[in-house]
């Protein structure tokens, strides 16, 4: 039977403060184990939290950014379950009066401009990290906390019920993704845990009114495990509802390794989370200019930027997207562009070899130098250099930074041109080589490439093949 | 008020991971049902027009720069942990296990 997919998202993101949201511990992601604590962020009686002013304009700057209403007023909670991941046994989090209310997120879908909208976003203390002995988190027999990662701020956004496919929640979260990676609130590294993601799923016949029953989804690691995990999700519950069976709901794991979900016992009232107001906390009061102020600031968003590429550059959409969907090389295309006038061109070369030369060679785009790269592009359009010396020397600059217009008067990379240069090592090639000279005057014309290929030899690849090839016809024809 | 305050206290109990004897059971019980009874009481006054309030003192929150500050040293930070491997606190394994080890 066919089911309609009912799929809401909730999303963690690590906030890009240098310290914690209510001490001054480092939030550095690669420290020694317990080595960023301190007694507010431990818990230790009598410490108490105060608010890190960066990350609550971070939050802000988010909110905004997804068109999420801020609110004036509102307030943290203590929401209280016992895990090890805390040291405190409760989390600093925001239950009925959360930082901003509603919102939404646009971005291109396959069938054109899709829209999701949100329920809130709101700001809480990240938990500490747990690593479990054994194989999997089943076969664990103890496990080891290690707490710098505790009170880092955390920002949850939390989708509407509208995601309808593993496809279209992998597409929600790469632009959730991208937004928040211009608007430079979270450098969104899902690898790193950086960027997390929880998905409610349940399915109901076409038409219906009523939601089903829901699953909840988590240990989704990658982009792609998050499209495979509701994919697999909306098998299972089929197979369930098709046989006349019911969802329970319940929590599952994505198991990455055999690609499936894996109920784990649900919790003994484990909803029962006792939130009540975080008494050390004066509940939180921004005023309309600090907004305002922020909202001034805004960076250029996905979307903006895109219709940018498309109109300011006269872009094709497939370049302009790919640009758009990498910050850093968007930002190097506009630099480039700023002293180099053909766009098209440019565009064809950066998201082609270029970005061929930065995986290859594991650089980013922010350590190419725009004047370089419009140097190397100059070169070749004004006829000095040919198309392959002129991707050598894109590999130098990427590898080494060294300036083409310098490599090519250091090496001699000038090409060679005109038929005063050429036409004697043309002549030179037709004397050496006469066998292979009578075999095209007999009908063979596909021998011309070998001669070719002698004469570009013979001007260390620095000609242009299309030249060398008039002269060669035209000397064979004598 | 209808509430089997004796069934209140195991679930509040439970969720805290507190064990209670019989005797701390009652003594719970009956200060759970002398604060209820004190919450009844204060419902009943006319709040109509007064805003709801989480602090009692009205003052704007308080905020830092973002600076990083010295941690405490490895040596206190693990001081009160029970049981320690290298420098990681080390505790019993809290997920349960799967339902259904066969997945589903």
């Amino acid at each position: 039977m066919n089911y309609e997919v009912v799929i809401g998202l909730e999303i963690h993101l690590e906030l890009q403060t240098i310290s914690k949201l209510f001490c001054g511990c480092s939030t550095a992601f690669d420290r020694e184990p317990n080595t960023n604590c301190c007694p507010v962020c431990l818990g230790l009686p009598g410490s108490l939290p105060v608010f890190n002013k960066r990350a609550i304009e971070l939050a802000v700057i988010a909110a905004l950014a997804l068109n999420s209403e801020v609110q004036r007023g509102s307030r943290f909670d203590r929401k209280n379950y016992f895990y090890p991941d805390l040291p405190k046994a409760y989390q600093v989090s925001q239950y009925d009066r959360p930082l901003a209310r509603g919102g939404y997120l646009e971005f291109e879908a396959d069938s054109g401009v899709r829209r999701v909208g949100l329920e809130r976003v709101h700001l809480e203390e990240e938990a500490g990290k747990l690593q479990h002995a054994g194989n999997s988190i089943y076969q664990a027999e103890y496990s080891l906390v290690d707490y710098n990662r505790a009170g880092i701020p955390l920002l949850e956004i939390v989708t509407a019920p509208q995601i309808h496919s593993g496809r279209e929640a992998r597409a929600f979260l790469e632009n959730l993704r991208l937004t928040m990676l211009y608007a430079g609130v979270s450098d969104c590294k899902m690898e790193e845990g950086s960027l997390r993601c929880d998905a409610n799923i349940s399915l109901r016949p076409p038409g219906s009114d009523r939601f089903g029953t829901k699953a909840e989804v988590k240990n989704m690691n990658s982009f792609r495990s998050v499209e495979m995990a509701l994919d697999y999700e909306v098998g299972r519950q089929a197979k369930l509802l098709d046989a006349g069976s019911i969802v329970v709901q319940e929590t599952c794991h994505w198991d990455e390794v055999n690609k499936r979900t894996i109920s784990l016992r649900d919790k003994e009232e484990s909803s029962d989370y006792r939130y009540f107001p975080e008494p050390d906390l004066m509940p939180l009061q921004l005023n309309n200019s600090f907004i305002e102020k922020l909202a001034e600031k805004m960076p250029e968003l996905p979307r903006q930027r895109l219709q940018r590429l498309l109109e300011q550059y006269g872009l094709d959409k497939e370049a302009a997207v790919l640009l758009t969907a990498n910050p850093g090389l968007s930002n190097l295309f506009e630099e480039t562009a700023g002293i180099y006038g053909r766009y098209k061109d440019l565009a064809n070369w950066i998201q082609g070899d270029l970005l061929y030369q930065l995986r290859e060679q594991g650089k980013e785009p922010v350590e190419i130098n725009p004047n370089q790269l419009a140097e190397l592009l100059k070169l070749l359009d004004e006829g000095v250099i040919n198309r392959p010396v002129a991707k050598e020397l894109l590999s130098e600059m990427v590898q080494r930074g060294l300036s083409p217009k310098k490599l090519v008067e250091d090496r001699g990379l000038t090409m060679i041109s005109g038929p005063q240069k050429l036409v004697p090592l043309v002549e030179q090639v037709i004397a050496d080589n006469p066998e292979a000279v009578e075999s095209y005057q007999k009908g063979k014309k596909k021998v011309i490439g070998f001669l070719l290929g002698k004469v570009m030899d013979l001007t260390g690849g620095r000609a242009d093949p299309g030249e060398i090839n008039r002269i060669l016809k035209d000397k064979l024809k004598d | 008020m209808g509430i089997d305050f004796n069934r209140e206290v195991d679930r509040v109990a439970r969720l805290a991971r507190l064990s209670l004897d019989p005797d701390e059971k009652k003594h719970m019980a009956d200060q759970l049902s002398d604060i209820l009874e004190t919450a009844r009481r204060i419902q009943e006054l006319d709040t109509s027009g007064i805003e709801p309030t989480s602090h009692v003192i009205n003052i704007p929150v308080a905020m830092r720069e973002d600076e990083v500050k010295p941690s405490l040293p490895l040596s206190k930070v693990l001081q009160n942990a029970p049981r320690r491997e290298n420098d990681y606190v080390k505790v019993p394994r809290v997920t349960p296990p799967a339902s259904n080890e066969e997945g589903k």
